[in-house]
């Protein structure tokens, strides 16, 4: 049984961990990609946020100060026991939320709307968002929180058969452009790309391909595998590096989440995570052991099913 | 840290105006004194709303930041103050005129910069200048040169957010110099050569069936 008190302490702790520690895969890439910039300006701002890290850590503050809308994305094994239930869970995430808000301290960033009331520990209305999968054959309980600012880097566009990769290519080097100026999209970043769904599962799709893969990851189909290195190689070439100044470090890596779609059409979406991509990852098993990582093996195959019924032995010959 | 070939310049607050006439594009600044944070939520009640800074504030410091930083309030109203990081500044371009005039700033602090016209027709004049964070993010960087949060102001009205954090600073920084003295804007200078490239990025890539809104701004016609 994975017990309440477990889960509030667990959610505490995630949230300070992706505030604070920025995750290894993402500062390797990050480190290679400030060791090829040639450019003067652009090497003197990835330098200063490899510092940043560094501060971070020592001092134990949060890496930047918009510290985001912070979110959760629970993966249950189908045998999971939990005390109280998913109901439970729920509590826990926005209440071991709310107290870290205060204690890290977060910057308490949600507010209504319209009325800008807040409520100063980042929960209110359908906030903070909790995005839900299962797994066969385990009974632990993985939580990932995410911490991703919210203005800027983010773009839908309906595409059709048709446009074809040049479609996709136009699209994305259109959001680089637009998001990159002035650094508004906090660049050098993970970019994940969501193609088909619907357009509601393509903006998920998207969002959870820049956030919840780690940097070095392929998508499992070689050709989407291509296309993602392909994409990445076009973002650093564009000419623009951290803060828009001229430079190539633009992308630390690519990631592309596939859905299907109406036949008619090819909806995409991207999303730029940012220059302290905040992502924890705790497993919380039935014994009341809690390991903590920083890769949320979202994806797994049962995830990206393709069939009617789940064929693990399938999913593992394709793999 | 290391600077590179930046010229790195230490300020004191109130800044004067001959030491800002000193500061090139890209020179990397440090600030010692005091500087306070203003976004939408005071901007609002002050320019909309024709509330008065609060006394004493516009004599401590001349240096207002596009910021709000990740801090919390302890039961002993004493405050918990961690990273600080700046907010884009090109949307309060159009209340910067008025903003100058309440404030009397002469230095602002904020991400990414404002236009080329608004530093010829705004800065320039006052000889105030713009200084924009880098990264963006060196929250945890900028957060160690607090030495202390000499006052809160408007935080029931405001929020945590959006209140005037007054912050004693020291070493605090970097911040790069984004506007000088005829109005030139770093960034604006990069966007130019970026610009050279653009239409060459797209050689060879056909256009998709249908167009998006706000590629023609005539209602009139169709996207197909």
């Amino acid at each position: 049984m994975i017990r309440k008190d477990t889960l509030y302490a667990t959610a505490h702790e995630l949230t300070r961990r992706a505030a604070i520690e920025i995750p290894s895969d993402y500062l390797s890439g990050l480190e290679a990609m400030a060791a090829k910039e040639s450019e003067d300006l652009s090497s003197f701002v990835l330098a200063a946020m490899l510092e940043n890290y560094k501060a971070a850590k020592e001092d134990a503050r949060a890496m930047c100060a918009d510290t985001g809308v912070p979110r959760f994305y629970v993966k249950a094994g189908n045998e999971a026991k939990i005390e109280g239930g998913m109901v439970a869970v729920e509590e826990a995430l926005r209440s071991g939320l709310a107290q870290a808000t205060h204690d890290i301290p977060l910057r308490p960033n949600r507010v209504h709307p319209l009325w800008r009331h807040d409520n100063n520990n980042n929960v209110g209305l359908n906030a903070p968002e909790i995005e839900y999968s299962f797994e066969p054959d385990a009974d632990w309980v993985d939580i990932t929180t995410v911490h991703k600012g919210g203005l800027f880097g983010t773009d839908y566009r309906m595409l059709f058969p048709g446009d074809g990769i040049d479609g996709i290519k136009r699209f994305f080097l259109d959001a680089m452009i637009a998001f990159g100026k002035r650094g508004l999209a906090c660049q050098p970043a993970i970019v994940g790309i969501g193609l088909g769904g619907s357009k509601d599962t393509c903006m998920v799709l998207g969002k959870q391909a820049a956030c919840l893969r780690t940097v070095g990851d392929r998508n499992p189909d070689p050709k989407i595998a291509e296309l993602e290195l392909e994409l990445m190689e076009m973002g650093n070439n564009i000419g623009m590096g951290p803060m828009g100044f001229v430079g190539s470090s633009m992308v630390v890596d690519c990631h592309i989440e596939v859905g299907y779609t109406h036949t008619g059409g090819m909806p995409m979406s991207v999303h730029s995570f940012c220059l302290s991509s905040r992502r924890a990852v705790a497993r919380l098993y039935a014994d009341g052991r809690v390991q903590y990582r920083t890769d949320p093996e979202w994806f797994t195959p049962y995830h990206r099913r393709n069939d009617v019924k789940w064929q693990p032995e399938a999913a593992r010959q394709s793999a | 840290m290391a600077t590179g070939s930046r010229k790195t310049v230490r300020l004191k607050t109130p800044v004067r105006r001959e030491d800002l006439e000193q500061l090139e594009l890209g020179d990397v600044v440090y600030l010692e004194g005091h500087v306070y944070t203003a976004r939408e939520g005071v901007y609002r009640r002050v320019i909309t709303e024709g509330h008065k800074l609060p006394e004493g504030l516009t004599e401590l410091t001349n240096v207002s930041f596009h910021c709000s930083p990740a801090a919390s309030v302890n039961d002993d109203a004493t405050f918990n103050i961690g990273a600080v990081t700046a907010t884009a500044s090109f949307r309060f371009g159009a209340l910067i005129p008025a903003w100058f005039e309440a404030s009397d700033c002469l230095l602002i602090l904020g991400k990414g910069g404002m236009t080329e016209e608004d530093y010829r027709n705004v800065f320039v004049p006052r000889g105030a200048r713009y200084l924009t964070t880098v990264g963006y993010g060196t929250g945890a960087l900028l957060g160690r040169g607090i030495k202390n949060v000499k006052a809160v102001h408007w935080l029931p009205e405001l929020g945590i957010a959006q209140a005037i954090w007054v912050l004693e600073v020291e070493n605090f920084g970097p911040f790069l110099v984004d506007s000088d003295g005829e109005g030139r804007s770093l960034f604006e200078q990069h966007n130019k050569r970026l610009n050279q490239r653009i239409e060459g990025l797209y050689d060879g890539l056909k256009q998709p069936a249908l167009s998006r809104m706000g590629e023609t701004v005539d209602r009139r016609e169709e996207l197909i």
